[in-house]
């Protein structure tokens, strides 16, 4: 299906299933402790042994020479593979740093050896024995230096690094008013709560690997790449995965190690990366410098806007696009955007949860509210007064459909704005109050996605795509969209994703997943009524499906009947044409919180936060929300807490772990409420409906920041705002 | 390295089997019993994926030895309820929506189970400090506390009803 006109009604709109609050199709295994990840495959009958990783002892340099002697002779060894033994190997597609082989070391903790052994305890031991001698090169590891030397890449995922609109510099010295600051966001963990783990098991050639992978597709393209095998020879699958925020978009080192200690020990192997390696083995969402200038009239119009950013990563990497909302958030006549790159000899910067609106909302939006104060104008007022409806740097393309205004007003009203008082002027025992606002901002992006959906005689509707469902309700709304094309209800719908025998389809990422996904099994199952269609002799444009029934005139067939024994099947993948181009289609929300501040310590408390968001058709309020709250918890973590601490003399991240990568608890997060804009928008897809997931981060971090500014009157330009940043500022405790 | 020969209870059921001194419990569970709902999230102690109950009380079986565990009796989320026949905790979970990705909820669900013990009416700040063992990064915590406190209610509204 190409979807290349805004669409119309359809038997979406129907609305019996799709909109509703469904619950989670997967909830009953989830909360039994049924639902299988990938370590624990479990077949009795298959002898599992199992892979520790060993990783880099230095950041940059080479590997001299490897004793494993002492680790093959240990119990219970089966199997020692080193990168020297398997050596350079083609790099996947999707990978900055190599997972494994040859002896170059590009990060702290690159896979340098896998240890096979009967039991896991034998596998660590017997990889604590594995010597490495390396020859050490001097590293870049701090972002404020290297950037001195950064580069301006040629493209930044499609799009160009710079961007100007009339004269930002001539406007910005002659308007009344301007603001001028510069602001540091740390890097970031994804921490997922499942760490990344494969089971990898040899027939042959041929490879079946379990694995927690967010794209099933990238993930098997990369590792046959990788391994130098044909892709048709592997079967990958990813049923169930605990969380992935990014974190699992492209393949990792624990499906390569398992798959290369499989084949050298000939028994399937498990490999689990420990907590550390996730940190300084895998990908983190790079640290950010960036300078915001804003220039305005009196009356709050802003006259110049311009957002540079500064970001690190491995030579051949790719820079954190923070400066990208900025093209398109607020108007403004004068403009420009510049983003680039310095090389980081850390573990491979990559894409985390809303990458680039993320760090970039939390600069500009603390940048708005600065220059609010300074115009004396109310922060929701002034982002009112700046509202665009069409792409201020090309104002022929209008938005889809925006809606950030009401957003703004909705949520000021619910939430009690008007009760803000000035910085530091509201105090509650020892505590200092204040509230914050800031929008949300995310791109809508559109991805291919394709589905299977078989009709068998007992009028079961089986669904088959390789989407995966990290956590987001994939498979309910997956079924909820089948039950509402093919008029059944939604028990009569089976979903199985994940699993690389079925047609490719968008995967789970950049808040794409639902909408593209939703859609691929739409397409899908327009072929499917066509067909059923057919086998009854209807005409397909007249025939509707209801109650388990096709009905075209006064004939109705019962669909089970209408399937016969062989069953029926459509497929179907939807394409994008060039809709987008024409219209920018974005998602918005406006995030209010309000903190308290002790004053004695400085320590900041969430007393209450409000998400208001318009994305299109919400699919099912209740995972929607679920997405929207995980996502403003996670914002908590981004503005009080989540920061990986550089070792900047030996180049690694040194708190690796969930001890000292802090995020929220059940105590920081006491009230979150999320409103839904009621709206659909007929240029994103047939389902009209749009990305939520990563939305709700973007934006509340700075929400965080501003509530603490206004309580306190103390401004923290460097995330995160942890008490000794606030204690000096405070006012005396009397 | 010789192995220790180790007796417990597991959701009620005897156990015998040997076990090496460094074998954490986690993994004796999950390994060797295919008791696979206690997950292995962070090796610290900081993340509670793989809370269980051993004798009363809610343990972190990643920083626990089999060895330690000997005479004990253990439950995991195996033994909280079955598929048929539901402990409340876990339907209150699926109906308020207390999980998303699913990985924390079994070691969630174990150690509400015996936070209710502790305090079988709790507030709703007690659930979220005596819950804040257990992290969650997909969900949120919103609705996980709403399920806990929906289910003390329940759990109380039935022992009411008995007496």
């Amino acid at each position: 299906m190409q979807f290349d006109k805004p669409a119309t009604t359809n038997p979406i709109d129907r609305l019996k299933v799709v909109g509703q609050p469904v619950h989670r199709i997967d909830g009953q295994l989830k909360a039994t402790g049924r639902a299988k990840y990938a370590y624990e495959w479990h077949d009795p009958n298959v002898p599992y042994v199992y892979g520790y990783p060993v990783g880099a002892a230095i950041a940059k340099g080479h590997i001299v020479s490897m004793d494993v002697s002492a680790a093959k002779e240990a119990p219970g060894v089966l199997a020692v593979v080193t990168a020297l033994d398997v050596g350079e190997r083609k790099k996947g597609k999707f990978n900055t740093a190599k997972l494994f082989g040859g002896s170059e070391i590009q990060h702290y903790h690159q896979a340098v050896a896998v240890v096979v052994a009967e039991t896991f305890e034998q596998a660590r031991a017997a990889a604590a024995l594995v010597r490495v001698e390396y020859a050490e090169e001097i590293g870049a590891f701090d972002l404020k230096d290297a950037m001195k030397t950064a580069i301006k890449p040629k493209d930044v995922g499609g799009a160009p690094p710079d961007t100007a609109v009339g004269d930002f510099d001539g406007a910005f010295k002659a308007a009344p008013v301007s603001f001028d600051a510069t602001y540091t966001t740390p890097d970031q963990s994804h921490s997922m709560m499942e760490p990344h783990a494969s089971i990898a098991v040899w027939d042959g050639e041929a490879l079946t690997i379990w694995t927690s992978a967010q794209m099933i597709d990238w993930w098997r393209s990369d590792l046959a790449t990788t391994l130098d095998v044909e892709k048709e020879k592997i079967h990958l699958m990813s049923p169930f995965i605990g969380g992935g925020f990014g974190g699992k978009l492209f393949l990792r080192a624990d499906a390569v190690l398992a798959a290369f200690g499989a084949k050298a020990a000939r028994r399937p192997v498990k490999v689990a990366l420990p907590r550390p390696f996730m940190v300084n083995n895998t990908t983190h969402r790079p640290a950010t410098i960036q300078r915001v200038r804003i220039a305005a009239e009196h009356t709050g119009k802003i006259t110049a806007i311009g957002h540079e950013s500064w970001s690190g990563d491995l030579p051949g990497g790719q820079l954190e696009t923070a400066a990208m909302q900025t093209r398109l958030l607020y108007a403004g006549e004068n403009r420009m955007t510049a983003m680039r790159l310095a090389t980081l000899d850390l573990a491979e910067g990559n894409a985390m949860r809303a990458p680039g609106e993320a760090p970039g909302m939390m600069a500009l939006e603390i940048a708005m509210d600065e220059m609010a104060e300074k115009l004396d104008i109310d922060p929701v007022e002034f982002r009112i007064i700046n509202d665009t409806q069409v792409d201020p740097e090309k104002p022929e393309r209008p938005f889809s459909h925006r809606d950030l205004v009401s957003c703004l007003r909705l949520g000021a009203e619910r939430f009690g704005w008007s009760d803000r008082g000035r910085p530091a002027s509201r105090r509650e025992g020892n505590w200092l109050i204040g509230l914050g606002v800031a929008a949300a901002f995310r791109n809508n992006l559109l991805v291919p996605s394709a589905a299977r959906v078989r009709l068998d005689h007992e009028g079961v509707i089986t669904v088959e795509t390789d989407m995966t469902d990290i956590g987001t309700g994939s498979y309910t709304i997956i079924a909820q969209t089948a039950a509402e094309m093919m008029g059944v209800p939604i028990e009569k719908v089976v979903v199985r994703l994940g699993d690389s025998r079925f047609p490719v389809s968008a995967g789970s990422g950049g808040q794409f997943g639902a909408n593209c996904s939703t859609t691929g099994v739409y397409a899908a199952c327009v072929k499917l009524r066509e067909a059923i269609a057919q086998k009854l002799g209807f005409n397909s444009e007249d025939a509707t499906f209801e109650n388990g029934e096709v009905r075209s005139g006064n004939r109705s067939v019962p669909l089970a009947e209408a399937a016969g024994s062989e069953g029926l099947a459509g497929e179907d993948t939807v394409e994008w044409a060039k809709l987008a181009d024409s219209h920018q289609q974005s998602t918005f929300g406006a995030h209010f919180v309000e903190v308290g501040v002790d004053i004695a310590t400085g320590e900041s408390r969430i007393r209450r936060m409000l998400a208001v968001c318009a994305a299109g058709r919400i699919l099912n309020p209740i995972t929607a929300r679920s997405q929207v709250v995980g996502a403003m918890t996670m914002g908590v973590g981004s503005a009080l807490s989540e920061e990986l601490a550089v070792d900047v003399g030996r180049g690694f991240f040194v708190n690796h772990d969930l001890a000292g990568y802090e995020v929220p608890v059940h105590a920081d997060i006491p009230h979150q409420e999320v409103i839904f804009m009621d709206e659909t928008d007929p240029y994103s897809s047939p389902m009209k409906a749009k990305g939520i997931a990563e939305l709700g981060l973007c934006g509340v971090s700075a929400a965080i920041a501003n509530a603490i500014y206004n309580a306190t009157g103390v401004r923290v330009r460097e995330y995160p705002i942890t008490l000794d940043k606030l204690i000096g500022g405070l006012p005396d405790v009397t | 390295m010789s192995k220790m020969h180790i007796k417990l209870t597991v959701n009620g059921k005897p156990v015998e089997l040997l076990a090496e001194p460094r074998e954490l419990l986690i993994h004796v569970l999950r390994e060797e019993l295919s008791i696979t709902g206690p997950h292995i999230g962070c090796e610290t102690t900081h993340c509670g994926a793989c809370t269980i109950d051993m004798d009363g009380r809610s343990i972190k079986s990643c920083t626990v030895f089999a060895a330690q565990a000997n005479g004990a009796n253990v439950t995991t989320i195996e033994g909280l309820g079955t598929p048929d026949g539901l402990h409340v905790l876990q339907t209150m979970f699926k109906e308020h929506h207390g999980l998303q990705c699913g990985f924390c909820t079994p070691g969630m669900i174990t150690r509400a189970y015996r936070l209710l013990q502790e305090n079988p009416d709790p507030t709703e700040e007690e659930v979220r400090f005596g819950m804040s063992g257990n992290l969650c990064r997909c969900t949120g915590y919103q609705n996980i506390v709403k399920a806990i406190l929906a289910a003390a209610a329940e759990l109380n509204a039935v022992k009411e009803a008995a007496q």
